[in-house]
C-alpha cells in the first residue's frame, strides 16, 4: 500500500477508499474511487450504493466533465502514470481554480517525494506516494522552498503582489 | 545586472540544499538512476561521454565580472581549467564529478547564479538580444521582461514536467539578434500608437529534427498580461502536447497538427479565464525589477574621439578589428566590443579560466563590470568608450580574443559534438577547426564577407545548423560519421531554413566542400555588397550543387569497370 499524506501529515486513520481500475466491477458497498468512464456511464447507480464515491482521472481526462458533480463527489484523484508526466498539475489547478472543487484532491501513481512541493502548490491536499517512498522522510519536502514566485492554488497572490502589498 | 533580493537568494540557496539531498540519496542508492535523471537534468547535470556535464544558466546572457571570476574559479577547481559558452547564452563545464556538483551549485549561489532548468522538459533559460539596452535600433529594453520571465518560469508549479523542453526568446529591437522565430515562444517587444509596451507573440518555431519558423498568434499583447498569456500557452501545451514520441513532443508539432489558427484559438480560450487574474503584472513590479538592475553610469561624451580616429587611420589591424568586432551603441562616444572566442585552433565558445579572469578585468576597467554572452558564443563588452577601444584591442590581442571575424565564416557556431556529447552522431569541433585553418587568411576572409557557418553534431541542432548560411550536420551512416551540408539558412527578421545540398560527405572532405561553395559565391556574386546568403537566395541551390558535386564524382569501383 502506498503511504498516504494528508494535509501535510501522515494520514493517521486507515484509508477507506478502494481504487477501481477500468473495467473492474464495483462492489455493493464501501468507499470506491472509480474511473471517469464508469462515473459518466453509471453515475446514478453508483450514487445509490452504500458508501461514498470518488472519481479518478487519467492525465488526458477532461476535468470540466466533473464540474457539475462536485456536490456529490467528496474525492477526486489524479493519476500520474510517470512522475515526468505533468498533465496532472494542470488538471489539479483547473479543478481547484476554474471549477472550484473543494473536496479531497488526491495524487497517486508514480509520485515521489521530489514532486511534493509542486503537488501541494497546485492544490493536492492528499498525496499517495509510490510504495517505495519513505513517507515520514518525505514530509520534509513540503518545506523544500519557503517562497515561490508564481500564483498558485496554495498562494493565489504571486510573490510580486505580496512583495508590493498590492493584491488583485 | 539584476541584483537578487533576500527572497531570490533564498530560493536559489534552497535549491542547492534540495539538490544536495537528491545527490546524497542517489549516491546512497535510495534514488534510482531513472528517478534521479529528470531531477539532475533540471539542475543542468548530464551524464556525458567522459564525465558529467554541468550547464550553468546565464540568464538572458548577462554576466557581471564577479560572476565571470567565479566561473573561472569553478573551471579551475572542479574542471580542467576551461568552460564552453553555448548557443543559448549558458556556460557548460565538461569535466566535473557528480559528487562535486552540489558544491559547484553552492559556489554559483554565492554570486547569484544557478543551474536551475538548464536542461530537462521544462522552461529553459530565456535568451535575448546581446545588445539589449544599448542597441541604436532598440524599441524596448528586454532585460526587465526577461527577468520577469526568469522568475515566472523558475520552479513553476504547473509546468516543470512538460512534454519536452521549452525555450523562450525575447527581442526589443527591429533587428532580431535573438532568433525569436526559431523558439518555442518568441516575443518581440513593441510599442503601440499610444506608446505602451506590448509583445508580438510567435509560437512553434524551432530547429531540431523538424525545423519550423514560428507563427504569429498575437499581434499585440499588452505587457500587463505577459505572464497570464504565457500561462495559457504553456497550459495548452502541457495538456495537449504529445508525450508518446519524444521526437514529436515539442510545441511546434502541436501547433502544426492543430494548425496555428486553432492553436491560437485554444490559447485565447484558456487565457480568457486567466486574464486579469492575480498573475496580471503591475507597474510597481516593473519598477521594482528595473530598480534592482544596476545600469551603467554613462558619461556625456562627444561622438568622435580624435585619438580613436588617428588609430583607425594608421593601424590596419585595429581598423579590421573595429570593422568586424566593434558595434554601434545608442549613446555618442560609446561602443560595444565582441571578444571573439573563435580563434583558429580553439573550439568555438571555449574560454580558459585565465581568459575568463582577464576578461573580467577588462569588464571592470572598461565596461562597468558587466558583460554579455552572445548566442554566437562570444563575449561582449557592451558599454565601452571609443577612446578606450585601442587599449581594449591591444589587451584582447594579447589574450587571443581579438580575431576580427565576427559575422565572418570563421565565427563558427558549433555544439560540443561527439568529442563530448553522448547524443552526437559525429564530431563537430575537428570540423570547425579544419574549416578555420583553411580560411585562416584574413584578407580572404574579409573579402568573403558576412557568412554564418553553423555546425551541429546531430539532429538535436544545438549548433543551429538549420539557420546557418552554410549549415553542417553530423549524421550516422552504418556507424560512420558523415556530414550533410545545407545552404540558405538564416536567423533574424528574414529567418529561413537551409536546404540540404545532396549526399553527405566524409569529415576530411568538408573544408573542400566549403571552399567550393565559397568559390561559387565569389564567381557569381553581384558585387561584394551581395552577401553569400543573398546570392543563394537569388540564384538558388543548383549552381552550388553543381560546383560541389561535379568534381566529387568518384571513380567507379574496379569490379564495375571490368563488368
Amino acid at each position: 500500500m502506498p503511504t498516504l499524506i494528508k494535509h501535510r501529515k501522515l494520514a493517521t486513520a486507515a484509508d477507506t477508499w478502494t481504487l477501481l481500475q477500468e473495467g473492474e466491477a464495483f462492489p455493493a458497498s464501501g468507499d470506491v474511487i472509480v474511473p471517469l468512464s464508469l462515473w459518466l456511464g453509471k453515475r446514478e447507480v453508483l450514487l445509490k450504493r452504500v458508501g461514498r464515491t470518488g472519481v479518478w482521472l487519467k492525465p488526458e481526462d477532461e476535468p470540466a466533465l466533473l464540474a457539475h458533480d462536485f456536490a456529490v463527489l467528496p474525492l477526486i484523484a489524479v493519476h500520474f502514470p510517470a512522475f515526468t508526466d505533468g498533465r496532472g498539475y494542470s488538471t489539479a489547478r483547473l479543478l481547484r481554480e476554474r471549477h472550484g472543487f473543494g473536496g479531497e484532491l488526491r495524487a497517486f501513481g508514480d509520485v515521489l517525494r521530489d514532486n511534493i512541493f509542486y503537488l501541494s502548490r497546485v492544490g493536492f491536499d492528499a498525496i499517495a506516494l509510490r510504495e517505495d517512498q519513505d513517507a515520514a522522510q518525505a514530509l520534509g519536502a513540503f518545506g523544500d522552498f519557503s517562497e515561490a514566485y508564481q500564483s498558485s492554488v496554495e498562494r493565489p497572490q504571486p510573490l510580486f503582489r505580496r512583495r508590493t502589498g498590492l493584491s488583485a | 545586472m539584476y541584483q537578487y533580493d533576500e527572497i531570490d537568494q533564498g530560493i536559489v540557496d534552497e535549491r542547492v540544499a534540495q539538490f544536495r539531498d537528491q545527490t546524497r540519496r542517489y549516491l546512497a542508492g535510495k534514488l534510482s538512476e531513472d528517478d534521479f535523471r529528470p531531477l539532475r537534468l533540471q539542475n543542468g547535470l548530464y551524464i556525458q561521454r567522459h564525465a558529467p556535464m554541468l550547464r550553468v544558466a546565464i540568464p538572458y546572457g548577462l554576466l557581471s565580472a564577479r560572476q565571470l571570476r567565479k566561473l573561472a574559479h569553478i573551471a579551475r577547481t572542479y574542471d580542467r581549467g576551461y568552460g564552453h559558452f553555448s548557443t543559448r547564452q549558458n556556460i557548460q563545464f565538461n569535466w566535473p564529478t557528480l559528487e562535486s556538483v552540489p558544491d559547484i551549485l553552492a559556489e554559483l549561489a554565492s554570486v547569484e547564479m544557478h543551474a536551475i532548468q538548464t536542461s530537462g522538459n521544462c522552461v529553459r533559460n530565456t535568451t535575448t538580444d546581446h545588445f539589449a539596452g544599448i542597441a541604436p535600433d532598440e524599441i524596448v529594453d528586454s532585460f526587465v521582461w526577461c527577468e520577469l520571465i526568469r522568475q515566472w518560469s523558475t520552479l513553476h508549479p504547473e509546468f516543470t514536467f512538460l512534454p519536452r523542453k521549452f525555450k523562450i526568446a525575447v527581442t526589443g529591437a527591429t533587428t532580431d539578434r535573438a532568433a525569436i522565430q526559431v523558439h518555442d515562444i518568441g516575443l518581440q517587444a513593441v510599442k503601440n500608437a499610444a506608446g505602451e509596451t506590448g509583445f508580438r507573440v510567435l509560437v512553434g518555431g524551432g530547429l531540431g529534427r523538424t525545423p519550423i519558423i514560428g507563427h504569429f498568434i498575437r499581434a499585440f499583447l499588452p505587457w500587463q498580461h505577459l505572464l497570464s498569456y504565457l500561462d495559457a500557452v504553456l497550459r495548452v501545451y502541457n495538456r495537449y502536447g504529445r508525450r508518446d514520441n519524444k521526437y514529436k513532443a515539442r510545441i511546434k508539432i502541436l501547433v502544426k497538427e492543430l494548425t496555428p489558427a486553432v492553436f491560437a484559438q485554444k490559447v485565447e480560450e484558456e487565457w480568457a479565464h486567466l486574464k486579469d487574474g492575480p498573475a496580471t503584472l503591475i507597474t510597481e513590479e516593473i519598477e521594482r525589477i528595473e530598480a534592482r538592475f544596476t545600469r551603467p553610469q554613462y558619461q556625456v561624451l562627444k561622438a568622435n574621439d580624435v585619438e580613436f580616429d588617428v588609430a583607425l587611420a594608421t593601424r590596419p589591424g585595429f581598423a579590421a578589428w573595429v570593422k568586424r568586432n566593434v558595434h554601434a551603441h545608442k549613446l555618442p562616444g560609446y561602443a560595444a566590443v565582441t571578444l571573439s572566442l573563435k580563434k583558429t585552433g580553439v573550439a568555438p565558445g571555449d574560454a580558459t579560466a585565465d581568459q575568463m579572469d582577464a576578461i573580467a578585468a577588462l569588464a571592470d576597467s572598461y565596461s562597468f563590470g558587466e558583460l554579455r554572452v552572445s548566442h554566437e558564443q562570444n563575449l561582449i563588452l557592451a558599454d565601452v568608450r571609443k577612446s578606450d577601444l585601442l587599449a581594449i584591442w591591444q589587451a584582447a590581442k594579447t589574450l587571443g580574443l581579438a580575431t576580427p571575424n565576427i559575422g565572418l565564416l570563421t565565427n563558427i557556431i558549433a555544439c560540443p559534438g561527439g568529442d563530448f556529447c553522448s547524443l552526437a552522431n559525429a564530431k563537430s569541433l575537428p570540423v570547425a577547426d579544419a574549416i578555420t585553418r583553411r580560411f585562416d587568411d584574413l584578407d580572404y576572409l574579409h573579402d568573403i564577407g558576412e557568412l554564418d557557418l553553423n555546425i551541429s553534431g546531430c539532429i538535436n541542432s544545438c549548433g543551429h545548423h538549420h539557420v546557418g548560411h552554410i549549415g553542417v550536420l553530423g549524421v550516422d551512416k552504418a556507424g560512420e560519421e558523415w556530414y550533410q551540408v545545407s545552404i540558405g539558412g538564416s536567423q533574424g527578421v528574414d529567418a529561413s531554413l537551409g536546404k540540404v545540398l545532396g549526399p553527405s560527405f566524409a569529415q576530411e572532405e568538408i573544408p573542400d566542400v566549403i571552399e567550393k561553395l565559397i568559390d561559387c559565391y565569389i564567381e557569381r556574386r553581384d558585387g561584394d555588397a551581395e552577401r553569400f546568403i543573398d546570392t543563394v537566395r537569388r540564384i538558388g541551390l543548383e549552381p552550388f550543387k553543381q560546383q560541389v558535386y561535379a568534381r566529387a564524382t568518384r571513380t567507379p569501383a574496379p569490379e564495375t569497370l571490368s563488368a
